[in-house]
């Protein structure tokens, strides 16, 4: 009888595809923060819904391995649902929410919390890897710059927000150098994230699947975010700290609560915030005997 | 200084078995202005590109005076230094301002992009020295952080030009750097472009199909045709006493008012 692992090869792409991408991953782990193209495949789901993240993840992929998918830092929106469930279906390999315990994560616009270790892989997803790109259009000319080490138009960007807004207003998606030379997107993270890149004792791996092209930063690499002399780089603040765990060192998403302005601020991470409230912590909207109360919610 | 900041030595460029420009010869010392002109086609925009690396020539030379004061040939060397050049020592300003600024950045990163390029990491000093090429091109400084857009033709090009002097170029190529403008705008802006060269004792090849441009800005002249120069000499020699017959029927063509 045919079963569903017959139907699919491990983990979905063929063998020649992985060796193809293994190859594709090595370079980049060689030349930190180098774009190499590669022979990006047709994924079921369209792009734009992490086709590179999910190729990258494909192909590196063991049996042994366990398996965390995020989306903004949540585990259990549509986009790390589905791709979680399609690793389930196609690896049989198993899945799990909790940071520590993943030795892969692929990821959507976060870093977990948590800190990451040296046995684990963080694969981002990324829309536009080329960081010049909206700055200058043509492929032939960013390569050159690359080349030619020429980033001052990524300052230009930089310069435009500090006219226009008073500060550096990039908050998200925040050039980065990787280790002294190539300028790098570190896909759309919020600059919250940013330095947790650096010196990162976890592998660093982050494919685009429409534009195809993959990138590494390897483990404990110099990640540089850049600024001005007399606008130094700096990450996001919030007034208030989490509502439901009371975290205030984490980043925080805003969540409005009814049509009259109501608005309560709660972790992105949403394991490391259901850990916390687990440990006993409790923030302003979650009395401390109701500590633990979204889990049962999602149980039920 | 005697010595020639740029020596150019048989210089031909070919489009397959068509000639774009062909034996063209001339040293350019330091603040001398040299003008080319001629009709529509007769390959002048190809000399100049060749001249600033853009076109490989079939063959020929252009060597060039660095700061360290030799002579190098720009086609041989290499591309980071080639580019390198066009962003500090060289300076390109093109007809259309649109082809030479970033239309989608305000006029003051228009100005800062080449020191930025060139290490500068402070945005007050970036700012200053942007406001301080405003004033010197004759623009209003309230308009730094206004998009180019917003700017008139003859802002826009007098912006072009403060965006390309602002690392103290040596040597600037200008590709017909009025064409468009009005007369009046076109007067002001000649004015302009004669005050830097002086002040700043910029070397010039400047490329124009219009007389009177030629006469106003330019100390020696090259009159091309058919892609080859067929009198060259000073300016006014040339303009008052045409000797090749081309010359001539260029000159008399001149409308009178």
């Amino acid at each position: 009888m045919t079963t569903e692992n017959d139907i699919y090869n491990f983990a979905y792409l063929d063998e020649q595809t992985k060796k193809m991408i293994r190859r594709a991953i090595f370079k980049a782990i060689a030349i930190p923060g180098y774009q190499v193209p590669f022979a990006s495949r047709e994924m079921p789901m369209p792009y734009g819904w992490g086709t590179g993240g999910i190729q990258v993840t494909a192909t590196i992929l063991c049996p042994s391995d366990r398996l965390k998918v995020i989306d903004q830092g949540s585990d259990d929106t549509t986009n790390a649902v589905s791709i979680r469930r399609f690793f389930a279906k196609t690896a049989n390999v198993e899945t799990t929410t909790k940071t520590e315990q993943a030795t892969i994560i692929q990821t959507r616009h976060r870093i977990p919390e948590t800190a990451l270790r040296e046995d684990q892989t963080l694969v981002y997803q990324v829309p536009i890897p080329e960081p010049l790109r909206f700055l200058e259009p043509r492929e032939v000319e960013t390569r050159k710059m690359h080349a030619l080490e020429e980033y001052g138009l990524m300052h230009v960007k930089l310069y435009e927000d500090i006219s226009r807004h008073g500060a550096i207003a990039t908050t998200y998606a925040y050039p980065t150098q990787v280790n002294g030379r190539y300028m790098t997107d570190p896909s759309p993270i919020p600059k919250f994230d940013n330095p947790k890149m650096d010196q990162m004792p976890a592998l660093q791996l982050f494919g685009a699947g429409r534009e195809k092209r993959i990138y590494a930063i390897p483990p404990y690499t110099d990640v540089r975010s850049l600024d001005f002399e007399d606008h130094p780089f700096e990450v996001q603040q919030w007034e208030s700290a989490c509502a439901l765990c009371g975290d205030d060192q984490s980043f925080l998403d805003e969540v409005i609560l009814d049509d009259r302005g109501e608005r309560m601020f709660v972790c992105s991470d949403s394991h490391h915030c259901q850990t916390r409230q687990e440990q006993g912590f409790h923030g302003s909207q979650m009395p401390e005997n109701h500590a633990g109360g979204l889990q049962e919610k999602h149980d039920g | 200084m005697d010595e020639p900041i740029m020596a150019v030595e048989g210089l031909t460029v070919k489009y397959g078995s068509h000639i774009g420009c062909k034996e063209v010869c001339f040293d350019l010392y330091p603040g001398e202005v040299l003008g080319i002109v001629g009709e529509s086609g007769s390959g002048k925009t190809t000399l100049l590109n060749a001249l600033h690396g853009r076109l490989e020539p079939s063959h020929g030379t252009v060597k060039y005076r660095t700061r360290m004061g030799g002579m190098d040939d720009i086609h041989a060397m290499g591309e980071p230094q080639r580019r390198l050049l066009m962003r500090t020592d060289w300076a390109y300003v093109h007809q259309n301002p649109r082809d030479g600024l970033r239309m989608a950045v305000s006029a003051g990163a228009n100005i800062g992009e080449r020191l930025m390029g060139v290490g500068w990491r402070h945005y007050g000093r970036i700012r200053d020295n942007a406001v301080g090429w405003l004033e010197d091109v004759e623009i209003d400084t309230e308009r730094v952080d206004d998009s180019p857009a917003t700017f008139s033709g003859g802002m826009q090009q007098r912006l072009q030009i403060a965006r390309n002097l602002v690392t103290n170029p040596r040597l600037v190529f200008m590709d017909e750097p009025t064409g468009g403008l009005d007369v009046s705008v076109q007067a002001r802006l000649l004015d302009l472009i004669r005050t830097l060269v002086a002040e700043k004792g910029l070397s010039v090849v400047i490329v124009t199909h219009d007389l009177a441009v030629a006469r106003l800005l330019s100390h020696r002249l090259m009159v091309m045709k058919s892609g080859e120069v067929v009198e060259q000499g000073l300016t006014d020699q040339i303009l008052d006493d045409p000797q090749h017959p081309y010359s001539q029927l260029l000159v008399s063509s001149i409308l009178q008012i």
